[in-house]
């Protein structure tokens, strides 16, 4: 069986999202990737809606059929990366909990043992 | 790494000046006063970290004379005792920290032990294993589970431990200043395991029991929540 186009393509973009998982969080590429990605899906979607055969055209070339196909395949591929992103922005925003709410114990901790003259 | 077993007799208060003792404490009311009392039997300085209990479990502590922190919110264990590490670093005379678990599954008299080699044969960490010996009987489902997850500790951390997830640990105050657990959950036994091994302090493993009465079998780790450690440890 002779792989097609567009299985390539999905299984590099489903292993890419993993990996995006996966790396740790840095915040300014992070952010620059994302709004290329945006400038991407902007551009697509206007010349998709401008020119419908376009899309027709390209799905051809990676091998699937339909234009409509394809732009469920991108899709899925997008939600995933949009759990994966959601995700690590959870992790993240949980950490910042975690250390907002210890200095919190630690503050009042420390209140009150100089309130009873330091004795644990 | 045999247990010293002539220190059976000896005072059990010899720990308590430098030694403090950390409890992750959520929701276990009916058993943490008897915890309490128990410890401070052996120890002067007892300190619950209250992760957001429900019920009442931070006034049964107080009241048992425990010191007691409280988070605003739930975190989970690993962020309860990490807040507790935290807490004693900003304590001098704390040479020690023995971690213990809330729900009575530990014995003293193991804590004890783990202190007295630690002492005697100036190890930095020494974790409580159960097992080293006989003693404890898990259950077969349960000791698959611990295996595996002995497996995936020693594997990620490069050190060679016989039981991991047992809440009941000795560290030494330098080494516990030089680990931070990011593992708000369960997949902290695992993480504190790995940056106390990257300390590259030395180390022993001390044969303890675990109490499995009914009440810290029905607390117990679920099946699933091995699941959740595992991604928690993977995915980051």
């Amino acid at each position: 069986m002779t792989m097609m186009w567009i299985q390539i393509l999905l299984v590099v973009g489903v292993i890419l999202a993993g990996i995006f998982l996966a790396r740790p969080a840095r915040g300014d590429s992070h952010l620059a990737l994302r709004r290329l990605f945006m400038l991407l899906f902007v551009i697509v979607a206007v010349v998709s809606i401008m020119v419908p055969q376009w899309l027709t055209w390209l799905a051809n070339l990676v091998g699937v059929g339909r234009g409509a196909d394809l732009l469920l395949y991108a899709l899925v591929l997008a939600f995933l990366v949009t759990v994966a992103t959601s995700y690590r922005h959870n992790v993240a925003t949980n950490r910042k909990l975690t250390l907002l709410a210890r200095e919190i114990t630690l503050a009042r901790a420390a209140a009150e043992d100089a309130g009873r003259g330091d004795a644990a | 790494m045999q247990p010293p077993s002539q220190q059976t007799t000896a005072d059990p208060k010899r720990h308590a000046p430098d030694t403090w003792v950390v409890v992750p404490l959520f929701n276990e009311s009916t058993v943490i006063g008897e915890v309490v009392r128990g410890l401070l039997r052996s120890f002067d300085h007892v300190v619950c970290i209250d992760d957001g209990s429900t019920d009442g479990s931070a006034e049964v502590a107080l009241r048992a004379g425990a010191r007691v922190l409280h988070h605003p919110i739930n975190l989970g264990q690993g962020a309860a005792l990490q807040t507790g590490f935290s807490y004693v670093a900003t304590k001098p005379e704390a040479r020690f920290v023995v971690t213990f678990d809330a729900d009575g599954q530990h014995r003293i008299e193991d804590a004890l032990g783990m202190l007295d080699l630690a002492k005697s044969e100036d190890a930095a960490i020494v974790f409580g294993s159960r097992f080293l010996d006989t003693r404890t009987d898990p259950g077969v489902l349960k000791r698959i589970i611990l295996k595996t997850a002995v497996s995936v500790t020693n594997l990620t951390t490069g050190l060679r431990l016989t039981d991991a997830h047992n809440g009941l640990r000795v560290i030494r105050s330098d080494a516990v200043e030089r680990i931070h657990l990011d593992q708000d959950r369960m997949a902290h036994a695992t993480e504190i395991v790995l940056k106390l091994g990257r300390t590259g302090l030395p180390w022993r493993e001390y044969p303890v029991e675990l109490l499995y009465t009914d009440y810290s079998k029905a607390k117990g780790q679920s099946v699933l929540n091995s699941v959740n450690i595992l991604v928690d440890l993977l995915v980051r």
